[in-house]
């Protein structure tokens, strides 16, 4: 039988094992795809998806329901990613890119076609600053600015993930937008 | 009519704008380039490239996840370990860092400093590994049916021990570990110094407290830190 998520997190919450299985089957590529982006370094990722599942699997209790699973497991990625900055930052560890490390792939700009050295070494600049930015913003902010801008979620589904109204899911992610704005726009307008 | 403001031409990169101001912002060339600024930046976050990951991903996700699980722990063998285990630890570690601070006001001695520093990672990764034991049990543990006896009695002896690797990271000047060891000890001595048999609120209110810090993965992480850097002294 095939489980829905709402079907297996309610197994899941009862201590079935086969039911958390079926949810981390379905949601470690976006856990990562998540962890990627918050720590821009592919083992430190890794290891949030594993976090991330195990801090899952011990508050399976607090899950209520009223989000879709896949929202909730995200804000906890969201979290532990954030200790990871944290930490990193206490201890006085360096950020997770190097200025001479190649990001996989090619970065697409907006407006231009193939991007040139200038634009890749930019796009390598925004994703270093990208971990950091989003430490800056609170919980909330961060939580609704991914789920609505890497998840597409709309402004409802956010709005139950978060507890909170409509509208103030909506506000929340214009200020998370304004502050990321204010932290990137100054070093993505340098190379534009 | 008036310019978009910024919330507005942010509703409208996410399509989220009326009718009525998305013609304006067709028409009028300086929203326009306000909305295009916007656009180049949030499309430039969103083509960040990710590693990609297979379709069998989560399985193997899975595999690696299912060892780390909770799972019925056979708690009075692992108790008999305990009732010893932290005592004979303190022990150690004290006489250690009483030796160092001794040997320290004393000069140079037998003992190498890198040999000293190896042996204090080693020591307070070990401390990490048991706080962090500690701490697992109570965020694990289940509102109402808890005894907490066996947690209060370790969180007594690693309170003594992180006070001394807390004074000796002060000392050393190791201001970072001394942060991570003084949140710690903080939440050792409310384990400590708390009911064995919490009410469920109060339960929660810790398990909380240990969760929204981030303190059991912190002390993850920097206790793997701190024992990777000892081997590799």
């Amino acid at each position: 039988m095939e489980w829905t998520d709402s079907e297996a997190a309610e197994e899941a919450r009862k201590g079935d094992q086969r039911a958390f299985r079926v949810l981390v089957e379905r949601h470690s590529r976006s856990i990562f795809r998540l962890a990627y982006r918050m720590t821009g370094n592919e083992q430190d990722a890794e290891d949030m998806v594993q976090e991330t599942f195990l801090r899952a699997w011990k508050q399976m209790h607090r899950f209520d329901g009223r989000a879709a699973f896949g929202t909730w497991v995200y804000r906890i990625a969201s979290n532990c990613s954030l200790d990871l900055i944290r930490a990193r930052k206490v201890h006085g560890e360096q950020q997770p890119l190097s200025g001479d490390e190649e990001l996989p792939g090619t970065f697409d700009g907006v407006a231009t076609g193939a991007p040139s050295p200038e634009r890749l070494m930019q796009s390598n600049q925004i994703a270093r600053m990208l971990g950091p930015a989003l430490a800056h913003l609170s919980e909330m902010e961060r939580t609704a600015f991914l789920l609505r801008h890497y998840e597409g979620c709309g402004t409802d589904e956010i709005a139950r993930a978060l507890g909170v109204q409509a509208n103030a899911a909506k506000q929340t992610v214009f200020r998370a937008v304004q502050k990321l704005r204010q932290a990137l726009e100054p070093a993505w307008g340098v190379a534009r | 009519m008036n310019h978009l403001s910024e919330e507005e031409i942010t509703l409208a990169y996410y399509d989220e704008l009326d009718s009525k101001l998305r013609a304006h912002l067709d028409d009028c060339p300086e929203c326009r380039a306000s909305f295009d600024r916007l656009r180049g930046l949030l499309d430039g976050l969103r083509d960040i490239p990710v590693p990609e990951r297979g379709e069998s991903y989560g399985g193997e996700v899975w595999t690696r996840l299912l060892p780390s699980l909770p799972a019925e722990k056979p708690r009075r063998v692992w108790l008999r370990w305990w009732t010893v285990g932290p005592a004979m630890a303190t022990i150690i570690v004290g006489a250690f860092l009483a030796g160092m601070l001794v040997q320290k006001s004393r000069g140079p001695a037998g003992f190498s400093a890198k040999a000293r520093e190896r042996v204090l990672l080693i020591a307070m990764g070990d401390h990490l590994d048991r706080s962090q034991m500690v701490l697992a049990e109570l965020v694990n543990a289940t509102p109402g049916t808890v005894d907490l006896g066996d947690e209060r009695l370790r969180a007594r002896d690693l309170v003594a021990e992180n006070r001394l690797l807390r004074q000796t990271a002060t000392r050393t000047g190791d201001l970072s570990d001394a942060a991570l060891l003084d949140e710690l000890e903080r939440t050792l001595l409310d384990i400590a110094n708390g009911p064995a048999n919490p009410s469920p609120a109060d339960l929660e209110m810790l398990q909380q407290r240990i969760e929204s810090e981030g303190l059991l993965f912190k002390v993850r992480i920097i206790g793997t830190n701190v024992r990777q850097k000892g081997q590799q002294l």
